[in-house]
């Protein structure tokens, strides 16, 4: 790579950080406990991800996939009864420390959810929502961020001239969509999705799989989903979690071919329900 | 057989359907009733002029019934059965009543001569009678046929003057008065300050005098406009053939209800209607409009409105989003829900005790010292009456806003917090906007019981007669410490505290629609408003 002669003028640590940015691991979940009451949900997890590649997380339902997706925004604050140990590095910074401003964590790290979830406000307003949130006010700000999140989730030439119309008019391929430039539009570090084309009709799910191939390039993606055909299209890492635990993480290829595990195996050849 | 019968459900619909239609035809019927006698009082009815026991009697029916001839024993016999009409004969400065009853036997003939005049006047009532002539001082301007031409002229002119008149008492020489009670307060603050020096003294003297001549300028005027309206007079003669002078000034309105046509009828119909609706009260409330109370009843419900939505909203976004769900947050959700329950003459305790002698002194003896020992906030009042409402619909409106937040799916929130949004943010951004049609289903039901409520009233605020409107053109404008007329009260003192109760019962129903209607106005308007929002917010539904 010769990026020497471009880079002489520049900050030396800014080409390192860009570097390693490449490489390094930007999420990394030590011995993660989570217990829900009496009940252990996560058992001893541990794995790293790197940066700018789609993480898919299967395994059948109750095996705490959605749980484990939940930590890294700290969703789980809000359960009641819920208690976590262990740590998650988000670029070396504990993210579930008590001192840690869920609210800046949240901007940093996305989320989709399994059921499209606009507010009741029009297209521009779900959009500029986080934005506002932010502090930004100005017009102009605004409509060019929201045309950029909007682009960005391959939705603008749909909604162009209905920014002002009630989301909730929209479609639900298109409203996921409008939910992922929700979550663009602040650009986060990693983005989240929870089984986000399982309400979906095929066609939206492809429109919704082809972002994800696209979002790559510019996010972190973690995954969780049950359809198996849709892990292998999208995700460059593979984990399967099953009771609690992480029986098996590695690159796509390598678990759907030839997985370690004989647990692996069974549920990918569909010996599980 | 019969068990099929009723496993197909069909009695239930039965049921069902029997039901519905009671409460339906309940709620018509009711409101039938009231409209139809008290709406129909307005209606010009034709006059007749009967000779009626070697007499004559020029007068309007009422109401007629037939009784067993036993139940009067003065009648003279007791078989069979009587026929009586109740007739109103008015010229109660003539006759002592109104109203009397009247024997369908003895009316020997019935006439409705087309230039039988009636005339409501300023004061005693209706008169019946026939105009003979116009004067203007002492000088015979009109007479016979020509003369009701001339009376309806010379009516508009003294109209005119009643309403200059008015306006001069009220607005002119109301303002000077308030402007001199302020300067008396004024003066008493200063003393009590102790800096009530000369200066300060020949200051509002000078002030004060400029009031004083304004006021003897306006006296002045009044004088002249006074001695204007006494100018007409009209001759007319009673049912027994005596001829009586009557200063036109005395007639309010005039009219010959047996030479109208049906549309002039319709005519007259709307303008005494409007009048109703629009006018004063006058003679002990048995006479005039009920504007005052409208008025009253309305501004009551919409200050109690803007009391009471904040405070239910912000305790049930405590108790539903930030409060721990335990025992103690059950045992005040129940504490709530059982104050909808308590009577509400004790609300009306309260608010007396607590808000009028306890609040309202208190707001005396700080802010208004100078006008001691007559109390400004210390009495019953606007402001009391509405606080005193919101509390007593505080529940309704918690109820109802906590049900709504309930509804707020999980997921949006969760969309909020995932943006970024703190829990505050997503409650004030996402939530109460989604939540606002249940705020307003809880506001629509507070209206409607507070608009209806008389108990609590008649001990925080509410007067039969209130000298002057809550909202006037002295500054500050809002008068929330004045006491006011309201609808459902006005309805109670009005039929039952009336010293002429044939003649207010029409207007108990007609003041009685009319509340109905404010209530149904106003919650309409609510429904409207909670329609809009539903359809904005409509994501609750799928």
């Amino acid at each position: 790579m010769n990026t020497s002669s471009l880079t002489t003028n520049i900050d030396p640590s800014l080409v390192d950080r860009k570097q390693s940015k490449e490489t390094e691991e930007c999420l990394r979940v030590n011995k993660l406990d989570l217990y829900y009451g009496g009940a252990q949900a996560l058992k001893d997890i541990s794995f790293g991800m790197k940066r700018n590649r789609v993480t898919a997380f299967i395994g059948p339902s109750g095996c705490g996939k959605s749980t484990l997706l939940r930590c890294f925004n700290r969703m789980n604050d809000l359960v009641d009864e819920c208690h976590i140990d262990g740590e998650i590095l988000l670029d070396d910074e504990n993210i579930l420390a008590r001192d840690m401003d869920v609210t800046v964590l949240r901007q940093r790290v996305g989320m989709v959810f399994q059921k499209p979830n606009p507010f009741p406000m029009t297209v521009f307003d779900n959009v500029a929502y986080g934005l506002r949130l932010q502090g930004i006010t100005k017009k102009r700000v605004l409509e060019e961020r929201v045309e950029w999140a909007l682009k960005g989730a391959a939705l603008w030439d749909e909604v162009k001239d209905r920014l002002n119309e009630n989301a909730l008019g929209m479609s639900g391929g298109q409203q996921q969509r409008l939910v992922i430039a929700r979550s663009i539009a602040i650009e986060p570090e990693i983005l989240l999705l929870d089984e986000p084309a399982s309400a979906l009709d095929p066609i939206s799910t492809l429109k919704i799989e082809e972002l994800i191939y696209e979002l790559k390039s510019d996010y972190t993606i973690l995954i969780v989903t049950h359809n198996m055909q849709q892990a292998a299209r999208v995700s460059d890492d593979t984990a399967f979690m099953y009771l609690g635990e992480l029986i098996e993480f590695g690159d796509t290829n390598t678990i759907f071919t030839n997985p370690k595990e004989k647990a692996t195996e069974d549920y990918i050849t569909g010996r599980y329900g | 057989m019969m068990r099929n019968w009723f496993r197909t459900g069909t009695p239930f619909i039965w049921l069902d359907a029997a039901a519905i239609s009671l409460a339906l035809i309940a709620v018509l019927g009711l409101l039938l009733l009231v409209m139809w006698r008290g709406m129909s009082h307005f209606w010009a009815d034709p006059v007749y002029d009967m000779g009626y026991d070697g007499g004559r009697l020029i007068a309007e029916f009422i109401e007629t019934e037939t009784i067993p001839a036993a139940r009067l024993p003065d009648y003279g016999r007791t078989e069979g059965t009587i026929t009586r009409h109740l007739v109103k004969t008015g010229n109660r400065d003539i006759l002592g009543a109104d109203f009397r009853w009247i024997y369908d036997e003895k009316i020997t003939s019935r006439e409705t001569p087309a230039d039988v005049l009636v005339l409501e006047r300023v004061e005693w009532g209706n008169f019946y009678g026939y105009l003979k002539a116009v004067y203007e001082q002492d000088k015979l301007v009109a007479e016979g046929y020509d003369a009701h031409q001339a009376l309806q002229e010379r009516l508009q002119r003294v109209t005119d003057l009643r309403e200059e008149i008015v306006r001069l008492e009220r607005k002119e020489i109301g303002e000077i008065n308030y402007e001199l009670e302020r300067l008396r307060l004024k003066q008493r603050r200063y003393e009590l300050d102790g800096e009530l020096t000369d200066e300060v003294q020949a200051e509002l003297d000078a002030e004060r005098a400029g009031f004083d001549q304004q006021y003897a300028e306006l006296q002045k005027r009044l004088q002249a406009l006074y001695t204007d309206i006494g100018r007409d007079s009209i001759v007319v003669t009673v049912m027994d053939g005596s001829e009586i002078n009557m200063p036109l000034s005395k007639v309010i309105k005039a009219w010959q209800p047996n030479g109208m046509t049906f549309f002039e009828k319709l005519g007259f119909y709307f303008e005494s209607l409007w009048s109703f609706i629009s006018d004063d009260p006058r003679e002990a409330n048995t006479e005039g409009g009920i504007f005052p109370a409208i008025f009253g009843t309305v501004m009551m419900v919409l200050l109690m409105s803007v009391m009471v939505t904040p405070l239910g909203v912000i305790a049930a976004v405590y108790l539903r989003e930030y409060a721990k769900q335990g025992p103690l947050i059950r045992v005040i959700r129940i504490a709530v829900n059982n104050l909808a329950g308590v009577p509400s003459i004790v609300y009306g305790i309260f608010g007396l005790g607590f808000f009028v002698y306890v609040v309202g002194g208190s707001i005396d003896q700080l802010f208004y010292q100078e006008g001691l020992p007559a109390p400004t906030f210390g009495t019953p009042g606007l402001m009391w009456s509405s606080l005193t409402l919101a509390i007593l619909t505080l529940p309704v409106v918690i109820v109802a806003t906590e049900e709504g937040l309930a509804r707020i799916p999980r997921s949006l929130r969760e969309g909020s917090l995932a943006l970024g949004a703190t829990k505050a943010e997503t409650i004030w951004r996402v939530v109460l906007p989604m939540a606002s049609p249940a705020i307003m289903t809880g506001l629509i039901l507070a209206v409607a019981r507070a608009a209806g409520e008389v108990a609590p009233l008649m001990l925080v605020g509410v007067v039969k007669l209130a000298p002057s409107l809550p909202l006037d053109g002295n500054f500050p404008f809002l008068h929330l410490e004045r006491k006011f007329m309201h609808l459902g009260f006005h309805i109670y003192d009005v039929g039952f505290q009336s010293p002429n109760v044939e003649a207010a019962r029409p207007l108990v129903y007609a003041t009685a629609f009319l509340l109905v209607l404010v209530i149904v106005v106003l919650n309409l308007f609510a429904i409207n408003l909670r329609n809009k929002l539903r359809e904005r917010y409509r994501a609750l539904d799928n």
